[in-house]
């Protein structure tokens, strides 16, 4: 097809936002992780930017709270992606069974969530761990059971819950889209071939939706590895959570409270390379096992 | 299958639905009830929701009826206008040709991994050189960004605007532009309304780019109000039930244009699943 100009003109609009807030910030925040300020002397005169070459970045990894954050959230990302994933995608095998009851239904409901901004999944929850506030202590407690879900070990497990109840209904829905695309002639086979129906969920239809299972698994990655909003509105409420729990909440505490751009600069240049780093990973090693 | 077959499934559904469910009904629930009788956890209270809805819209002068608009301006003309310039981008990738297309596709790719913590110091100082910092716009102009629309549109592109068309309206004579805005556009329509729900989602739920960007209250969107109003309950428990009745208006919208707009999304969420 010609026109050059009407193809220039149609782009335009995303590619200047592409430019303003993706390239130049990305470029800045490199550019800023090797520069910080100096004061001059005893303290007196105006600030000086200087260049400090890589000692944002060695400042960044060896500060054990950055470190422990990062451990946080591949712990939380251990024990969340499989569980999402495979949540969604049994959940979506068996509404797809056939025989499940009140199928539109079901997934309405399931869906449900997503559609609750984050911050206030967060608050809803938070105050069902809340005790006084909570239905669910009060159950616990009427059977004697005495539970604190912002405790020092319960509280990454309350993280992860808030995040499986917000997106799981979203991720079933692409899985169960996924699932109806598969030729139905493929299905009759296998069934004339003997296998019933939870061989045929496994060998059969799982293997068919591997490049959806393959998305979702890298989307929530990403995602996960951002951690922020849940942890900052808990620690409202619990001292369990430290101003720099995630690597998030490190740049966030770095950039606004402590006011030291480099350092900000540098761990959010860390926290963008291992983004990369292990999406890339997870491809290649799907990627590996399909060959 | 078998019956015990056919009862597990059922039941597995059914406590995954429950689960889902009991939050939100949880809510509802407690936005009908006062602060006393949110501690007593009856099940259920003295009916006080028209009293919560009367001390939400009235806390902190009608703070919470700004945000609400704010929120509104944000979301619905930010999704709109995102969805727009995605949709344009994603046709152009689609049906033209030109040198290292495919690199620069990359490149709008790798926008999709880039987290938004990352962009927000830099953001941030970029706004303050350019005195933009605490207005409508520091929050406004970087929700427009959606690389992952720009990918959505490309399929949307190839899979509802034949190119047939598009060489029958050349040969009509219409220009290009005028091709794109007269006819592929209108079948691009349920495109736009998945891109639409899907940016409104983004902007709504919006709320590290708001609290870096905002210090001034009235600019706030709803999901920075509460946040802020829930620090303010620690300590005067006053405010829980009007987190709560905020909370639940807060919902309503999205769960509005879901249901609104449900047979749009569905066919959009398939098409970008199965590719």
């Amino acid at each position: 097809m010609k026109g050059k100009l009407a193809c220039a003109i149609l782009m335009a609009p995303f590619f200047l936002l592409l430019v303003t807030v993706f390239l130049i910030p990305t470029g800045t925040a490199i550019w800023l992780s090797f520069f910080a300020a100096d004061q001059p002397g005893l303290g007196f005169g105006p600030e000086r930017t200087v260049f400090v070459g890589l000692r944002s970045y060695v400042a960044v990894l060896s500060d054990p709270t950055f470190l422990n954050g990062l451990g946080t959230v591949v712990l939380y990302c251990l024990i969340y992606i499989p569980l999402m994933v495979l949540g969604a995608l049994v959940l979506a095998l068996l509404l797809d069974s056939g025989v499940a009851k009140l199928r539109s239904w079901a997934q309405m409901s399931l869906y449900l969530p997503h559609a609750v901004p984050g911050i206030i999944a967060a608050l809803i929850w938070l105050y069902l761990y809340t005790p006084g506030l909570s239905p669910i202590i009060d159950l616990f407690a009427k059977a004697d059971i005495q539970i604190n879900f912002l405790g020092i070990h319960t509280v990454l497990p309350s993280i992860v819950n808030i995040a499986l109840w917000s997106n799981l209904g979203y991720n079933m829905v692409i899985f169960y889209a996924a699932l109806q695309a598969v030729p139905r002639e493929v299905l009759e086979a296998s069934v004339v071939d003997g296998a019933g129906p939870v061989k045929q969920a496994v060998r059969i239809k799982t293997p068919l939706v591997r490049g959806a299972i393959v998305t979702v698994g890298i989307f929530t990655l990403i995602w996960a590895l951002q951690l922020f909003t849940e942890p900052v509105l808990l620690s409202q409420s619990t001292p369990m959570i430290s101003a720099r729990f995630s690597p998030s909440m490190y740049i966030y505490d770095a950039a606004f409270t402590r006011n030291n751009y480099g350092l900000a600069a540098a761990a959010s240049v860390i926290l963008l390379a291992f983004t990369i780093a292990l999406s890339y990973g997870v491809t290649r090693w799907t990627n590996r096992k399909a060959a | 299958m078998t019956l015990l077959g056919r009862t597990t499934v059922n039941v597995v559904v059914g406590i995954s639905v429950l689960y889902t469910l009991l939050p939100v009904m949880w809510l509802v629930l407690a936005a009908t009830k006062d602060v006393d009788a949110l501690f007593r956890s009856d099940l259920f209270g003295d009916f006080s929701f028209v009293e919560n809805v009367k001390n939400l819209l009235a806390m902190d002068k009608g703070l919470y009826g700004r945000w609400y608009v704010n929120s509104l301006l944000y979301a619905v003309i930010g999704a709109a206008a995102s969805a727009f310039i995605s949709i344009a981008a994603g046709y152009a990738f689609d049906k033209y040709s030109f040198r290292h297309k495919e690199k620069l596709f990359g490149l709008v790719l790798a926008g999709v991994m880039v987290p938004q913590t990352v962009l927000a110091l830099p953001l941030y100082l970029m706004a303050s050189e350019a005195g933009l910092v605490n207005t409508f716009w520091a929050v406004f102009i970087p929700a427009l960004f959606n690389p992952f629309g720009v990918y959505l549109g490309r399929i949307f592109a190839q899979g509802y605007v034949p190119d047939e068309v598009l060489e029958a309206a050349r040969i009509d004579g219409a220009g290009d532009l005028a091709t794109y805005f007269k006819v592929a556009l209108r079948m691009l329509g349920p495109a736009m309304v998945t891109l639409f729900l899907f940016q409104l989602t983004t902007i709504w739920n919006n709320f590290f780019l708001p609290m870096v960007m905002l210090s001034d209250q009235k600019l706030y969107p709803v999901s920075l109000g509460l946040y802020q109003w829930n620090s303010s309950a620690t300590v005067s428990p006053e405010y829980y039930p009007v987190v709560i009745m905020g909370s639940l208006f807060a919902v309503l919208p999205l769960i509005l244009a879901f249901m609104l707009l449900q047979r749009f999304w569905k066919a959009g969420m398939t098409a970008g699943a199965v590719k």
